[in-house]
């Protein structure tokens, strides 16, 4: 019986403790520095896509909600013709961007993405691509890998040396 | 004529502020609850949240009014009507100050006592026409616990009559002008009080609706509007038994300084605010424990009270 009346005490007292809520709108929790959030897609210091179209981020997603379609431009780069997530289908595992061997998919600390509509959950490529370069910055996979493009031939990427002509070589 | 006017204005007003503070409740309710586990509760709407009754209300309304094709249609309509009948009845001979009674009935307490009692119906008919066994559940234990509760609601009550000689609720409240009854009548207040827990049905004694076996208990297959009236009529219930206890137990309108309606109001408040305190402590009694603490402890005490209360006043010779 006197405990019951203890109990009571004890959650009246309740009242004056600091309250547990976050009123978020008005007031945000520090997010966790590897937040995995929106994702987004980013383009090499030059300005171009980093995306190759290489397909690797949709076979690793669990949930099959990246789309997308390789294409060519004039030069011999490969970009992706349209890219497609569906956010309402995404969990942000973050395993594209782990797959990803050019930085371009990129999960951001944005979480606040409801929309009124469920179609408007799709992202298309116009709505992930952003005009920066994301978390890595300096990196710029055509000017790093010896795959030959226009403007920029084999033997003349960054740290590379010219291809050996096996004809020179005299013994 | 004068006088037709006057009870005209006093019925009407006690209508709409009865349903206005039942109402108003959901708010408080939710708000003090929340304060007790540390958080806010609702308070976005309006200032502190009071609108949050006002939205509650829309939304209530403009719900689909869902009668299931199983259920008993009539009886299944008249369930939710019965409650708030039975206990804005009950309030009519609750004297709120001297100036503010519907009637001053010489059997006020029997008065209450019966609507009370009618008030089971509802729960009952409810749970019977709705044809689903979770609120058959509901209905069944209802009928067990409001009647084996009211036994001694009855009883615990017999003391204060006994002090004050008579039925009359506005002659009992006169009759605290020395002591309130709270005192003598310690026992009997303290019996009263968790027999209108049971008989309202709040936590912890809300077995008819208990959630996590339940359901929802009687009103599971309600919804919209007769959901709606289940709801405020148990804050009608809470809000009457707090004014009971007050009038009875706690010199009703009697107090210093501040007028008679102030008094009545801040205690009726302060009583409807241990009920939620009470649902914030305490844990849910099985159903058994329930009956077994009704009539091994409570109606022992309830008669124990009875006849020394009895007795002493045969021995002043009273």
């Amino acid at each position: 019986m006197l405990s019951m009346l203890r109990a009571a005490w004890l959650v009246f007292l309740h009242m004056f403790r600091k309250r547990e809520t976050v009123q978020y709108p008005e007031e945000r929790r520090p997010l966790p520095a590897r937040w995995r959030g929106r994702i987004i897609l980013s383009r090499d210091p030059d300005g171009g896509e980093r995306c190759v179209a290489c397909y690797l981020c949709a076979a690793a997603c669990p949930v099959d909600c990246i789309s997308l379609q390789a294409t060519q431009d004039e030069s011999g780069r490969r970009y992706p013709e349209f890219f497609r997530i569906n956010f309402s289908r995404c969990i942000f595992c973050g395993f594209c961007e782990e797959a990803c061997p050019t930085y371009a998919i990129q999960l951001t600390p944005d979480y606040e993405m409801s929309e009124y509509m469920r179609h408007a959950l799709v992202y298309e490529k116009e709505d992930l691509l952003i005009s920066g370069q994301g978390k890595y910055h300096g990196y710029n996979f055509y000017r790093v890998a010896g795959m030959a493009i226009g403007g920029k031939d084999k033997g003349e990427a960054e740290n590379e040396e010219p291809p050996v002509d096996v004809r020179s070589l005299t013994l | 004529m004068i006088e037709i006017v006057r009870h005209l204005v006093i019925i009407f007003g006690l209508l709409f502020v009865l349903t206005t503070v039942s109402a108003g409740l959901i708010w408080l309710e939710r708000r003090l609850l929340a304060l007790w586990q540390d958080r806010y509760g609702p308070n976005r709407v309006g200032p502190f949240g009071l609108l949050q009754v006002a939205a509650d209300m829309i939304k209530i309304f403009a719900k689909e009014d869902w009668i299931p094709p199983f259920a008993d249609k009539p009886v299944f309509v008249i369930a939710p009507t019965i409650i708030m009948v039975a206990t804005f009845l009950s309030f009519a001979v609750i004297p709120f100050t001297p100036g503010i009674e519907v009637v001053s009935l010489d059997i006020g307490l029997l008065f209450f006592l019966a609507m009370s009692s009618l008030g089971v119906y509802s729960v009952v008919l409810a749970g019977w026409s709705s044809d689903n066994k979770y609120s058959l559940l509901g209905g069944i234990r209802a009928a067990a616990q409001m009647l084996s509760y009211e036994v001694f609601m009855g009883l615990s009550l017999m003391g204060t009559v006994m002090l004050a000689g008579s039925f009359n609720i506005r002659d009992i409240v006169e009759a605290q002008r020395g002591l309130w009854f709270c005192i003598p009548q310690f026992f009997g207040m303290v019996v009263f009080f968790i027999a209108g827990v049971a008989e309202t049905h709040r936590l912890p004694f809300d077995l008819p609706e208990s959630e996590n076996e339940l359901v929802a208990g009687f009103h599971t297959e309600y919804s919209g509007i007769k959901f709606g009236m289940f709801f405020v009529g148990e804050y009608l219930g809470i809000t009457l038994i707090s004014a009971l206890i007050t009038a009875l137990f706690f010199g009703g309108w009697l107090g210093p300084l501040l007028p008679p309606v102030v008094w009545f109001a801040l205690k009726t408040f302060f009583f409807i605010c241990l009920f939620i305190l009470l649902r914030a402590t305490y844990p849910r009694p099985r159903y058994d424990q329930l009956m077994a603490f009704g009539w091994k402890v409570m109606l022992p005490v309830a008669l124990l009270n009875l006849v020394v209360t009895g007795g002493i006043l045969l021995a002043k010779g009273a």
